[in-house]
């Protein structure tokens, strides 16, 4: 039998966690239960009243191309902007490591994109590649290239991917950096030794002992491409043009305020949200059982 | 296997010298440990032989060659790390082979050689296990074996003893003394602990706050020791040092104690006795005041200060003694173990 410790309750601790509990409720149980009930509904056209459908919602979405579309379109768009801003940040640590002087300017210098708001991020890069004013649209030019996001679906995937991936890099570079401190010196040192050189011995030792930071911030950067990359397309792009850079969670939106199919919307939104959970289920999992080497 | 040279080697971070104007010849075949307090620059020396810091000035060779600009992987040493510093992600086997695998050996003569150390080092039955996998000792003779596979022309080991317990660290002792005469490849040993200094070594280098205080077997380092740094240093219990004066061919003690010594000099001296070395006598001249006794089975020490003065004495006797707390003991000194030393300088002055 095990035996229980008993402490004597007070009211203290309920009294310290609820303010958190409260934002839980009110900002995130609240609305997930809301959209959750929503997805069973459909609207008139009106808004005057609505019909409870069960998974019809569901279904319409199941076989609409467009939604499917959308599906694919995110799965490659957060890929691209998780591969992008890690390997990036690989690069960028692999670096800062071996930075002699200016180590500390370089890291701080590195760290700042994180702190710009993704709107605003957007914009910077709205501005940079504006077809008409902007320089890199100057500049490609002289390579043949006719930048236009506005007409070619191609060129908008890859300015959003760019500008997300871009804001993604300095969190990954933190996380990469921190690993790679973690291993010991004098391990990359014997490998030195036994005449690997700095790429062999970053491709055989630093790299397969970071892999457990590799595949949590895989894990991260797939969440943040999900869901956290809403403000640089609306920036950007709007989801245009026509549908190219419409991944889900912009589709979300647009059916739902622009198109105002709530329950569609809200399926959608519901759909999401099992994604980013089996996500977490996936990642905790795994750094449970701590990654084997 | 080579000759290693250090000739005028200097090692300074920005502004701070700490090591200053190193020589050395280390012979084919030699065991030379480094051997000092802590942040002396032991580590410091044995990495520039190793080519993970740079040399400041001076010039290290090993064999023929100017090694200064070498990287690490050209001067065909191997190291062994206090860390053990094993690759946590492969095997005992891949660990080993690594090495190997990048100088591009066949499969077969990798297997040969990692089966051979691994028979030497008796983990064979540990190839396919990863590091975490076992215990210290066992890691130790894994980074012991990834050493050895490569076949180089120098050992170097950074304190790899010391983490290990004090029983493992007796037999580990013995036996990388063992094998580095069987391979007779040229070794260099680092470690803070005399005891291991003194059964590993063919010779020692005593340093000293970046400084070679004596470089020497470790016979001569006990019988002759260069400086009172290297007497109080070598051996155990430590050397007793006394002031005293050497006056009409004799030292006299601070307590007016006469010791007849042939030395023509006069001057102030610093006298240095081992514990070892005093024999109790009755009619001896040193007389200990005990302070506190310490049995230790095969041999008694005896804690006190000289009769009359306040300064430290130590004197060890054979077997089992009992003496009261406050008893004074008497010794006799023999004048070939006393050792003179300049107080000014700190260093040997010959009888
Ligand atoms: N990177 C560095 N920058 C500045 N000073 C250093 C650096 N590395 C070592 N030192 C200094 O050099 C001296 C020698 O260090 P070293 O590591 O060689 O000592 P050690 O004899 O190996 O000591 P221990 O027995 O504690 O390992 C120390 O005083 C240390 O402070
Ligand atoms: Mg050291």
């Amino acid at each position: 039998m095990l035996k229980r410790v008993h402490f004597p309750s007070s009211p203290l601790p309920y009294l310290l966690v609820a303010p958190q509990l409260a934002i839980t409720l009110i900002f995130f149980i609240w609305p997930a239960s809301q959209a959750f009930y929503q997805s069973f509904l459909i609207e008139d056209a009106f808004g005057l009243g609505s019909e409870f459908v069960w998974f019809e919602n569901f279904e319409v979405l199941w076989s609409d191309s467009h939604y499917l579309a959308a599906f694919w379109r995110t799965a490659v768009f957060s890929l691209l902007v998780a591969g992008l801003s890690m390997g990036f940040a690989l690069v960028l640590a692999g670096f800062a490591q071996r930075a002699v002087r200016g180590a500390l300017t370089y890291r701080t210098l590195l760290i700042w994109p994180y702190a710009v708001a993704p709107v605003l991020a957007g914009a910077l890069w709205v501005f940079m590649f504006n077809p008409t004013l902007g320089i890199f649209p100057y500049f490609l030019e002289f390579f043949g290239i006719d930048w236009n996001h506005y007409l070619n679906g191609g060129q908008a995937m890859a300015l959003v991917v760019m500008a997300a991936a871009w804001k993604q890099v300095a969190y990954n570079f933190l996380f990469y950096l921190a690993a790679m401190q973690s291993i010991p010196p004098s391990v990359i040192e014997a490998a030195a030794i036994d005449g690997a050189g700095p790429g062999r011995r970053f491709w055989t030792i630093i790299f397969p002992l970071i892999s457990p930071t590799t595949f949590f911030l895989l894990v991260i950067n797939m969440v943040y491409a999900f869901f956290e990359t809403f403000g640089i397309i609306h920036a950007v792009t709007q989801g245009g043009p026509g549908t190219s850079t419409t991944i889900l969670v912009y589709k979300v939106f647009n059916d739902g305020f622009v198109g105002l199919d709530l329950g569609g919307s809200a399926a959608q939104s519901v759909i999401l949200m099992v994604l980013v959970v089996t996500m977490t289920v996936i990642q905790f999992r795994y750094v449970e059982r701590k990654v084997e080497y | 296997m080579a000759e290693i040279h250090l000739t005028d080697l200097t090692k300074s971070y920005g502004p701070t010298e700490v090591l200053h104007h190193i020589e050395g010849h280390i012979q084919d075949g030699e065991f030379i440990v480094i051997v000092g307090p802590s942040g002396c620059g032991k580590s410091t020396l044995l990495r520039m032989v190793a080519g993970l810091e740079t040399v400041s000035s001076g010039e290290i060779r090993i064999g023929e060659r100017r090694v200064n600009e070498l990287e690490p992987s050209e001067r065909d040493i191997a190291m062994v790390f206090q860390n053990y510093a094993l690759y946590p992600h492969m095997s005992v086997r891949a660990n080993m082979a690594y090495g190997l695998k990048i100088r591009k050996l066949s499969q077969a003569e990798i297997n040969r050689r990692v089966e051979e150390a691994a028979d030497i080092l008796e983990i064979r039955q540990y190839l396919d296990r990863k590091p975490r996998q076992l215990s210290g000792g066992q890691r130790q003779r894994v980074a012991m074996g990834r050493a050895i596979v490569r076949d180089p022309q120098v050992f170097l080991f950074d304190e790899p003893l010391s983490n290990l317990d004090a029983k493992l660290r007796v037999q580990m002792r013995l036996e990388i003394r063992k094998l580095q005469q069987r391979l007779g490849v040229t070794s260099i040993y680092v470690t803070h602990d005399q005891v291991e200094a003194m059964t590993l070594g063919d010779r020692l280098m005593v340093l000293n706050g970046g400084y070679v205080e004596q470089f020497g077997t470790p016979i001569e380092l006990y019988d002759r020791p260069a400086s009172i740094f290297v007497a109080g240093f070598i051996g155990s219990p430590a050397m007793n040092f006394l002031p005293a004066e050497v006056k009409d061919g004799s030292v006299v003690l601070s307590n007016g104690v006469i010791i007849p010594v042939e030395s023509p000099k006069e001057a102030n001296v610093t006298l240095g006795i081992r514990p070892e070395h005093l024999q109790p006598e009755p009619e001896g001249a040193i007389a200990l005041q005990v302070e506190m006794v310490e049995q230790l089975g095969a041999n008694t020490l005896l804690h006190g200060t000289l009769q009359g003065t306040d300064k430290a004495l130590t004197a060890s006797v054979a077997g089992h003694a009992t003496y009261e707390n406050g008893e004074f003991v008497n010794f006799s000194a023999p004048a070939s173990m006393l050792h003179l030393f300049d107080p000014e300088t700190e260093s040997r002055l010959e009888l």
